[in-house]
């Protein structure tokens, strides 16, 4: 039998004390595409991170075609074939495409950058993947589909790469995008490299991949052929205990309006966006990447001024003059990016919990540690988010625990709108389905939810109604019965 | 164990430092002391100590305001030229000599004082304003004022000193209150005044908000131009109120006072913790800074160290300060 291409086996590695890996196994044959799983905190991010030189290991070995490997940094590991598309674009933005993908490795003449072939080179790369994008255009004016590509290109970029991994490519990107970014994969894999693929969604896993590895609580608890398993029986090994996929729906949506946005206009992200949320009601409004949604969430939360329109609280109109007023209104947004607009990595979990209700712990001017503490105690508890310590860092935590720390802090203002872009995203399963019963829960009590989610199975397993935007439109809308994946779709163009 | 020893060293490491430095410079003059070269040991003394925070008062003033701006995620270059300016308008209504300006004379107690502190304050209200409106870098906009503020210094005299100033007004640098020097009074009640501010009250919170991630500060519903005004505005009436200080200390407001105070400022935020990234820092770590500057400058002087060497020193402590920050980051991630 052939030597796999590549063999890791039984990574160690603690991080002051806490174990992030204990049995990080992972073997990678030629060809293949392997989907390597496993919830938040599961140890993916630590293995690969190992594999790439970016740290060192406290045990374990790496074979890369029988040679035994040890990597001090990621140029080594480079060098020895292993190159990555980063989950978090790690694009320049004031460089062009060119320019990124050769970055480190820009072809010279007598010492200086040669541009004609460094232009040149990068084009014939996109050209050869079927990517028309242009190599001369900077970074930032292409869209966060193009740039994802672009960041595969520049993997592909160091021609002996034979291992690939590929960190949750399809995050960011629309569905289109993701079936040309698929092929692009199997070709990939019929050239005979080998790919590891990390995806939170389960269904990317049985389009794509032939083979699977999971990991829980930092090492392998199953690995085998895709072909032998269901979907179902993937996620069990992965949270050890069965979750069905099945969204709760219990709630019947009222009749009484609560939120009334009218002839919203915001040239050129989005036109004349009209709709009636509804009290008790799941509003899902689905689009391609760029076709207004969050924007249109944005203006309405009042952190985006609108050119016309109107939206309007229970009959009350909203001035537009920002999130204060918003939040007061009863609305609270969960953003679509909780790094980047959402919470303060840089704080503890209670200050970012309390946040939007300092002002309401205050007791002669000053705030009240105790009732501000009731409040983060009851947060902490609700969203059920572990580690359960107030005084931890936001930045240690989980996407999914992360996302619930957001969640905590809008659902603490007492809402009675949730405005939800894309809240699952980058979240393991398990607290996939807690922020699916929480969505449930809220519009039992009478509230209404506004969510913009990519995944068609998410936005027709939660939504009482579907809006479909298209270039800044609403192209369409569907009750929860009509609508179908292949009707959103097609809608969605 | 080991974590918790970790953290304990991450809080109060600047107390620790502090006292390492002092027993350092303690030891090395008991050492000439009982090598005969020394009569006695000037250092430690509970005068030297008082005098050492006499020193560090007006850069504790300023560092204390700057540690604000800090931690909201900007700069105030200002600070320096802010109090030259504030103390020239105070001593302009506190002097003898009449005719410096067309004002001059001596009008009481309390024009000087709120003359001056309100013109810091109006002068970092014009700072934040600009960054917050305008959406400028701070370092662009206090640069501005930096330079602006020495020029009104300056024209307010047509660039002479005013001296002979009202013995009540000297009574904030020279006078006394149970013993202990004012300008040490007045920096203590600033420090409380400020930890309060920053720990107590919902605008503390919100500035580490801001500093931490505007955007996310934003969202949650903080009004991120208003806090930044403020900010700003703290730090302009501290720079003020330094002023005042140092005016009082001095005797005469030249217009060259406070060149490159907000450097040492900075500085004294900087080896108290304060990130510049915006979001972390505390004003005890800040007023330890001062003091670990001030117990240089004192320790150094005594010991008979040159001046360039002093600034050398001085140049090595604050980029390890942040060296060790940004270790102990990268070893959190």
């Amino acid at each position: 039998m052939q030597a796999p291409l590549l063999s890791m086996r039984g990574m160690k590695k603690r991080f002051s004390d806490v174990p992030a890996l204990v049995d990080g196994s992972l073997e990678l044959d030629r060809g293949e595409i392997h989907a390597l799983c496993g919830g938040n905190g599961a140890g993916k991010s630590t293995l690969l991170n190992i594999l790439m030189g970016f740290i060192q290991p406290d045990e374990g070995e790496i074979f890369i075609n029988d040679t035994r490997a040890r990597f001090a940094n990621a140029k080594e590991a480079l060098d020895a074939g292993v190159a990555i598309v980063q989950q978090e674009l790690s694009a320049v933005p004031d460089l062009t495409v060119a320019e990124n993908i050769f970055l480190g490795a820009e072809p010279q003449r007598h010492g200086f950058v040669d541009f004609r072939r460094l232009n040149h080179e990068a084009g014939e790369l996109l050209k050869s993947l079927g990517y028309d994008i242009d190599p001369t255009e900077t970074m930032k004016h292409l869209s966060i589909a193009s740039q994802q590509l672009v960041e595969v290109a520049k993997a592909l970029s160091h021609r002996n790469a034979d291992i690939l991994i590929f960190d949750e490519p399809t995050s960011a990107i629309g569905e289109k995008d993701t079936a040309r970014l698929f092929k692009v994969l199997r070709d990939l894999a019929s050239a005979g490299k080998g790919i590891i693929f990390v995806t939170h969604r389960i269904g990317e896993i049985f389009e794509v991949a032939s083979r699977y590895t999971v990991l829980k609580d930092g090492a392998r608890v199953a690995a085998g052929n895709i072909a032998d398993i269901t979907p179902e029986q993937l996620i069990e090994k992965m949270v050890g205990t069965t979750v069905d996929q099945e969204f709760v729906k219990q709630n019947w949506p009222g009749t009484a309006p609560l939120l009334e946005v009218r002839d919203l206009t915001c040239a050129p992200h989005f036109e004349a966006v009209s709709f009636t949320l509804h009290e008790g009601e799941v509003l899902g409004i689905y689009g391609l990447v760029g076709s207004g949604r969050t924007e249109t969430l944005a203006a309405i939360y009042g952190l985006r001024q609108a050119e016309t329109g109107s939206v309007s609280v229970q009959g009350r109109v909203l001035k537009g003059s920002g999130a204060g007023e918003a939040l007061d209104a009863g609305i609270a947004y969960v953003t679509e990016d909780r790094k980047r607009n959402g919470l303060v990595l840089c704080a503890p979990v209670g200050d970012n919990l309390s946040l939007s209700v300092l002002s309401r712990a205050q007791k002669w001017g000053l705030l009240d540690s105790g009732r501000e503490n009731a409040y983060i105690d009851k947060a902490v508890r609700r969203m059920r988010i572990h580690p359960p310590n107030a005084r931890q860092l936001v930045r240690h935590l989980s996407g999914g625990n992360q996302q619930k720390v957001v969640l905590g802090r809008c659902l603490l203002t007492d809402p009675k709108i949730l405005l939800l872009d894309e809240p699952t995203r980058g979240v393991d399963v398990a607290a996939k389905k807690e922020i699916y019963h929480l969505i449930a829960d809220f519009v039992q009590g009478g509230g209404g939810v506004i969510i913009v989610s990519s995944e068609l199975e998410e936005i027709l397993g939660v939504s009482d109604r579907i809006l479909i935007f298209s270039r800044g439109r609403v192209a369409a809308v569907f009750s929860r019965k009509d609508a179908t994946q292949k009707k959103l779709l097609m809608a969605a163009v | 164990m080991r974590l918790e020893t970790i953290a304990l060293a991450k809080r109060y490491g600047i107390v620790l430092v502090f006292v390492v430095l002092c027993l350092l410079v303690s030891a090395v003059c008991q050492y000439k002391v009982i090598r005969g070269e020394w009569p006695e040991n000037t250092f430690t003394t509970p005068d030297n100590f008082l005098l050492i925070l006499y020193q560090v008062s007006i850069n504790g003033i300023l560092a204390i305001g700057m540690t604000i701006v800090i931690i909201s995620g900007g700069i105030d270059l200002s600070v320096g030229s802010v109090l030259a300016f504030a103390g020239m308008l105070a001593a302009s209504f506190a002097t003898g000599s009449a005719g410096v300006t067309p004002w001059s004379g001596t009008y009481g107690i309390a024009l000087p004082v709120l003359s001056a502190l309100l013109a810091g304050a109006a002068c970092g209200a014009l700072n934040g304003w600009v960054i917050s409106r305008f959406r400028i870098q701070a370092f662009i906009a206090t640069l501005g004022m930096l330079l602006a503020a020495r020029g009104f210094t300056m024209s307010l005299t047509e660039g002479n000193p005013i001296s002979s100033l009202n013995p009540a007004l000297r009574w904030f640098g020279t006078g006394r209150l149970f013993k202990v020097p004012v300008p040490i009074v007045i920096l203590l009640i600033v420090f409380g005044c400020a930890w309060v501010l920053l720990n107590k009250t919902v605008f503390g919170r919100h500035v580490y908000a801001v500093g931490g991630n505007e955007n996310s500060a934003r969202t949650s519903g903080i009004k991120t131009n208003r806090v930044k005004i403020w900010v700003y505005v703290s730090s302009g009436f501290l720079a003020g109120l330094a002023g005042i200080v140092l005016t009082a200390k001095t005797g005469s407001a030249q217009t060259n006072a406070g060149s490159s105070y907000e450097l040492d400022a900075i500085a004294a935020a900087v080896i108290g913790g304060s990130s510049m990234s915006g979001g972390v820092g505390t004003v005890s770590g800040t007023l330890f800074g001062a003091l670990i500057m001030g117990v240089m400058n004192n320790g150094l002087d005594i010991l008979g160290v040159e001046s360039f060497y002093q600034s050398i020193i001085k140049g090595v402590l604050i980029v390890a300060a942040v060296i060790l920050d940004a270790s102990q980051r990268q070893a959190d991630d």
